[in-house]
């Protein structure tokens, strides 16, 4: 096991350096000067232009500029914004914010997707089911963006209006848990609905098993029939996916921190592209690979618990 | 030339406690019929079947793949797939009862606890994530409310009862950690649990290596033995019957071709179905031969011949046979046969 764990945590190291490979020729490749940028409309004086240049190896060739960037990372150093703000210290600020946001996200995701998934497979072909399955279809064809201001408008906006109660927060995080209550919605969405599909068909299938009807021949109640002996096993496919989605969360809370002002590494991200903060956009991409990486190594070893046929080496 | 027989159409076998006794048997299975809606139509899976099985005895229930001797026994259990699965006819009495008129509550009463079954695929037929132990002991704690210690404990006896070496050290295992054969003991021993009076296995062998297959029907025959339930032996191998088995129904296409005492049916079959089943033995004084296979194709289900549904296949065929459906005719105080040439059969002049 713990071998197994070493094992994964090297083959991650090839797959974090073509990560930042790759983001970095990304970034390299967009159009625009990041330093003109940086003067909107007025014309950066010359000297200053020559001396960032320099002293952010911008002449260099891409492959050297690289070089450096991946040098510094080794010791420690993920490099400067324009601004001279050390990146490693932007990220650790902003990350705990998307780490509240995924996993309230994936707390919801989990709560509901679950919970109505099951309700539909126990209830399957009958009105209940037909709705909970249009709902998702909804879900999952109406794009984040419009959700997230749809939301934003009536149940931030609008109620507060109405009632003179804030239910819930549309912008920034100073109300603790409760302001991530609406964009972890919004973010989750989706998730939330594919989870409510996969849940209703996992539970449906092992419902058919042979092992499913043995109980049933046993005597055993149904309520133990569905609830332990059919559970336990439809849950194995839905932790995967659920393991696999964390990533898919944090990524998605670039639109999602945008929309609701959250000050995270979202947020972030998609101000830094703007302005071609190169090193920036590399620490949060490769943060964000390693998270992937490691909620998917997590459920691999969950997948270990609660599938007794699964052993590593 | 039998026409002048007068057909006396029989259900069951009939019974020869009963008979003498005046009482109920232990189970009885009465006209039943079972037909499932599937998207291709209806498909007639049972037709009429009825057996009686009593308290002591081994009923081998046979036939090939497809006849209904599952569904029958999914019947009995009250397990039949919702919501294909109708009985728009027939009865089955567990000690007089009828179970298809009892209330769920009450049906469960008797399901796990008075009638058993053991599967045919122990594998897929135990739960994965579940330890045996646990899985063994879910019968005490469930229907008797043992505590969890109790509760091992006596999945140990019965690992021990059905033979499982080590058994104290194998309670905490999974499923895929046995082999084939020791799985089928635990299916046997999560059966035998609770003391039913009834054991329906289903083809308990058919999925194990032929040397196992020999110690798990001799596991059956002597827990059947010590504790004198009534056994319900489904299979489609006519080899392992002859020993357990003391009497024997013959199923094709949902129907009960012929029923007779176990060793009646090897000396002089009466049904050309049964006979051809006899032929396709493997058997030590005729190895190296051939063996005999029954031409052609099981009936279809969704659309069932007029007439006898063996008369494609049947060697004894008469023009007759296609248009008038033969009753199961009682041919002796034990015996049925659904052919309207049984007598001709019984003497053997062809096949
Ligand atoms: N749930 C079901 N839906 C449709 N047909 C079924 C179902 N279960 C069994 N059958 C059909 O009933 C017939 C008898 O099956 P079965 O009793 O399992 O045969 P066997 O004698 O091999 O045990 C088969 O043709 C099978 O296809
Ligand atoms: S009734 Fe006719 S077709 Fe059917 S088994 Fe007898 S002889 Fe064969
Ligand atoms: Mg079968």
């Amino acid at each position: 096991m713990g071998r197994y764990i070493l094992r994964r945590l090297l083959q991650a190291i090839p797959v974090l350096l073509g990560a930042t490979l790759l983001i970095y020729a990304i970034v390299f490749a967009l159009p625009g000067d990041p330093i003109a940028s940086m003067y909107g409309d007025k014309r950066a004086p010359e000297n200053v232009v020559n001396a960032m240049r320099e002293q952010y190896h911008l002449n260099d060739p891409f492959i050297v500029q690289y070089w450096h960037y991946i040098s510094g990372a080794f010791q420690g150093n993920f490099g400067r914004t324009f601004a001279g703000v050390e990146v490693s210290s932007i990220i650790a600020s902003k990350f705990q914010v998307t780490l509240n946001l995924a996993f309230t996200a994936l707390v919801m995701e989990a709560v509901i997707g679950v919970g109505l998934g099951l309700y539909a497979a126990l209830r399957r072909g009958r009105a209940q089911d037909t709705m909970v399955l249009a709902s998702t279809l909804v879900l999952i064809s109406v794009p984040t963006l419009v959700t997230g201001f749809v939301l934003q408008l009536l149940l931030g906006v609008k109620l507060k209006q109405s009632t003179g109660i804030e239910f819930f927060p549309i912008s920034g995080v100073a109300d603790g848990l409760h302001s991530y209550l609406l964009p972890a919605f919004v973010l989750a969405g989706t998730s939330i609905a594919y989870l409510t599909r996969l849940t209703r068909t996992s539970l449906a299938e092992t419902l058919r098993a042979d092992y499913i009807r043995t109980a049933v021949a046993k005597g055993m109640p149904r309520r133990r029939v569905v609830g332990r002996h059919a559970l336990r096993n439809a849950l194995i496919p839905l932790v995967t996916y659920l393991g696999a989605d964390l990533g898919t969360l944090m990524g998605g809370a670039v639109i999602t921190e945008t929309i609701f002002n959250l000050p995270g590494i979202g947020q972030e991200l998609f101000r830094s592209v703007y302005e071609r903060q190169q090193p920036v956009v590399v620490g949060i991409v490769t943060l964000l690979v390693l998270v992937y990486i490691l909620a998917n190594l997590i459920v691999d070893l969950l997948y270990a618990v609660l599938d007794p046929r699964i052993r590593y080496e | 030339m039998n026409q002048s027989t007068p057909p006396i159409p029989a259900w069951g076998i009939p019974d020869p406690v009963r008979g003498v006794t005046g009482t109920e048997p232990l189970l009885a299975v009465d006209d039943l019929h079972v037909e499932f809606a599937t998207r291709r139509g209806t498909v007639k899976a049972v037709n009429g079947v009825s057996y009686a099985l009593n308290p002591g005895e081994t009923l081998a229930v046979l036939g090939e793949s497809g006849s209904g001797k599952s569904v029958t026994a999914q019947a009995i259990m009250g397990i039949l797939d919702a919501p294909q699965a109708r009985i728009p006819r027939g009865r089955i009495r567990f000690r007089g009862t009828d179970l298809l008129r009892l209330k769920e509550d009450a049906r469960a009463q008797v399901r796990g606890r008075r009638i058993a079954m053991v599967f045919q695929d122990a594998l897929s037929a135990l739960n994965p994530v579940f330890t045996v132990g646990s899985q063994i002991a879910e019968m005490f704690r469930v229907h008797q409310g043992t505590s969890r210690r109790d509760a091992e404990a006596r999945a140990v006896e019965l690992m021990d009862r059905v033979r499982i070496p080590g058994a104290r050290q194998r309670l905490h295992d999974y499923p895929h950690q046995f082999s084939g054969g020791m799985r089928q003991r635990i299916m046997i021993a999560m059966a035998i649990a609770l003391d039913p009076e009834v054991l329906i296995a289903d083809e308990p062998t058919t999925a194990l290596d032929v040397t196992v297959q020999a110690q798990i029907m001799e596991l059956l025959a002597e827990v059947q033995r010590d504790s004198g339930m009534g056994m319900i032996l489904i299979t489609h191998d006519l080899g392992v019957v002859a020993d357990v088995a003391d009497k024997i129904v013959v199923m094709y296409g949902g129907r009960i071709v012929e029923n007779a005492l176990v060793h009646d049916v090897y000396r002089t079959p009466a049904h050309p179905y049964t006979k051809g089943l006899l032929k396709s033995i493997p058997r030590v004084d005729r190895k190296g031969r051939e063996l005999y296979a029954i031409s052609g194709t099981p009936p279809n289900l969704l659309d069932m011949p007029p007439g006898c549904a063996f008369a494609p296949r049947c060697p004894y065929r008469q023009d007759n046979c296609t248009t008038e459906a033969p009753p199961l005719y009682r041919i002796g105080p034990t015996r049925g046969s659904a052919c309207h040439y049984w007598r001709e059969v019984l003497d053997g002049s062809h096949g």
